[in-house]
């Protein structure tokens, strides 16, 4: 039991995701890059990643996953996949599949990955297209065959929303058609770009009932042969989830960079200053920096959540939403119903729930470099930026 | 925490890790791991021990005769190895090979 005010020894960090590049083909409105990515440093170079390899290793990771922006755009992929190999590493590629060959999965599976997470917007080429800009879907379709053949477990990942929930069956038939033997249907977390398109893309509550009762009539149908994951989106719950199973106890994130966060959203946070690798090892970041042991334990904790018998399960929820949507970090994040900004969750709920968009929702705004500048000036400085 | 769930298998039949699986020694955490996508599982003591056995080449048989070999002082191991490799067959972890 900890005594209330106390920062715990933190354990050592299991999962490393390495945001090698923030470069990415496709725009989705939904993306959880940071909204001012354009304005970071330069990516830290293959040495660079290797010694973020070897000092997470060393710290006790053993998931590594390299996603991005879409980390097929570094032609150095094959080298950090190695070197993960040899340093026991069990590595998770999460990707668009925009650019992954039959001459690359060879090169991959070669050097030793063990996993690739594959994203799927939607099953119908328009809604695809619109949603991600650019045409893809048959590219998909080639790169699940890929998986496939380089004997890979067929994982597919679809972030839902407003605009294609309510395609739910056709998801699912296509994603039984390629093979798939996973399948997330993950509701689209509000953050970063999401955050922005938040009102656009939250769905009502009778989309996500019409979804859930689909996604269940398909699981019996289907039975053991796939599974599927249905993350509903926490606007809708009445707990807070337990963000990154808590600040600085199990994930650690190092971005394009070399900034290293305890989630991939925190660097939006003020009043933290996040080391580099570059000027830090990842041994004093995990353990030692201000910024990773800020929201260690529940010293930092207000009311609700400081004497809250649930804040060892859900460790008050999400500092980050609770930043964006009451202007404080340590308040309750306020998807909880104890939260005394709940309301500002409701409502957002109750303005989905009108069968169509109200006529101030502004326009949806694509993950791109032009649109990633006007956003910059909204933002604080990033940390760590020479 | 859901009942663990035992599949018996035959025990004269090769055991091998079920595909997506890895198992190491991981020194941080002081004890045998088995990952797996996105995932792992300590497998502490003599459960490490058994797994380590789980190699492709030999039977339940096999590794309840080279753990008795191995731990000469060791009591009559065979129930607790079939306990464990059951558990782990009905998780998905090992996959008997038929012949």
């Amino acid at each position: 039991m900890e005594m209330a005010g106390s920062v715990p020894k933190p354990s050592n960090p299991m999962w490393l995701l390495a945001e090698i590049t923030y470069k990415c083909p496709l725009h989705c409105v939904f993306c959880y890059n940071p909204i001012d990515y354009t304005r970071y440093g330069p990516e830290l170079d293959t040495d660079g990643w290797l010694k973020v390899l070897r000092e997470g290793r060393e710290l006790g990771c053993t998931q590594l996953g390299f996603s991005g922006g879409e980390p097929l755009m570094r032609d150095d992929l094959e080298i950090l996949i190695a070197e993960a190999r040899r340093l026991g590493y069990y590595s998770n590629l999460i990707t668009s599949g925009i650019g992954l060959t039959e001459k690359r999965i060879a090169a991959f599976k070669e050097a030793g990955l063990d996993h690739i997470q594959l994203s799927f917007q939607d099953s119908t080429r328009e809604m695809n297209d619109w949603l991600s800009s650019t045409k893809t879907f048959e590219l998909k379709k080639r790169v699940a065959e890929l998986i496939q053949k380089y004997d890979y477990p067929m994982v597919l990942n679809c972030v839902l929303h407003r605009h294609n929930i309510d395609h739910v069956e056709q998801i699912l038939e296509m994603a039984e058609q390629l093979g798939a033997e996973y399948v997330e249907l993950a509701n689209t977390q509000y953050y970063a770009w999401a955050f922005e398109n938040k009102e656009q893309l939250l769905p009502s509550r009778d989309q996500l009932q019409r979804a859930e009762a689909v996604t269940n009539r398909f699981r019996e149908r289907v039975g053991a042969a796939m599974k599927v994951y249905f993350v509903v989106p926490d606007y809708h719950a009445d707990r807070p989830k337990a963000c990154m199973n808590g600040w600085g106890s199990l994930f650690i994130t190092v971005t394009s960079d070399g900034v290293v966060l305890p989630c991939h959203e925190a660097r939006m946070l003020p009043g933290l200053t996040f080391p580099n690798v570059r000027e830090h090892d990842m041994r004093w970041i995990w353990y030692d920096s201000p910024a990773f042991n800020a929201y260690r334990g529940d010293a930092w904790m207000q009311e609700p959540c400081r004497t809250c018998p649930e804040k060892e399960k859900d460790f008050g929820g999400c500092r980050c939403q609770a930043f964006m949507l009451t202007g404080d970090a340590t308040n309750a994040d306020p998807v909880c119903e104890l939260s005394p900004f709940h309301h500002v969750v409701t409502a957002a709920v109750e303005k989905a729930d009108r069968p169509t968009l109200a006529p101030d929702v502004k326009p949806i705004v694509f993950r791109d470099d032009r649109n990633s500048r006007l956003l910059s000036a909204k933002t604080k400085d990033p940390a760590g930026v020479a | 925490m859901a009942q663990p769930n035992r599949v018996p298998f035959d025990h004269d039949a090769v055991l091998a890790l079920a595909k997506y699986y890895r198992f190491q020694w991981e020194p941080v955490q002081d004890c045998h791991v088995l990952l797996y996508p996105e995932g792992q599982v300590q497998l502490r003591g003599g459960a490490g021990e058994i797994m380590k056995r789980v190699d492709g080449a030999r039977s339940l048989n096999a590794i309840v005769a080279d753990l008795q070999a191995t731990f000469p002082d060791a009591p009559d191991l065979r129930a607790d190895v079939v306990d464990f490799l059951e558990v782990a067959h009905g998780n998905g972890w090992i996959r008997p090979q038929t012949v």
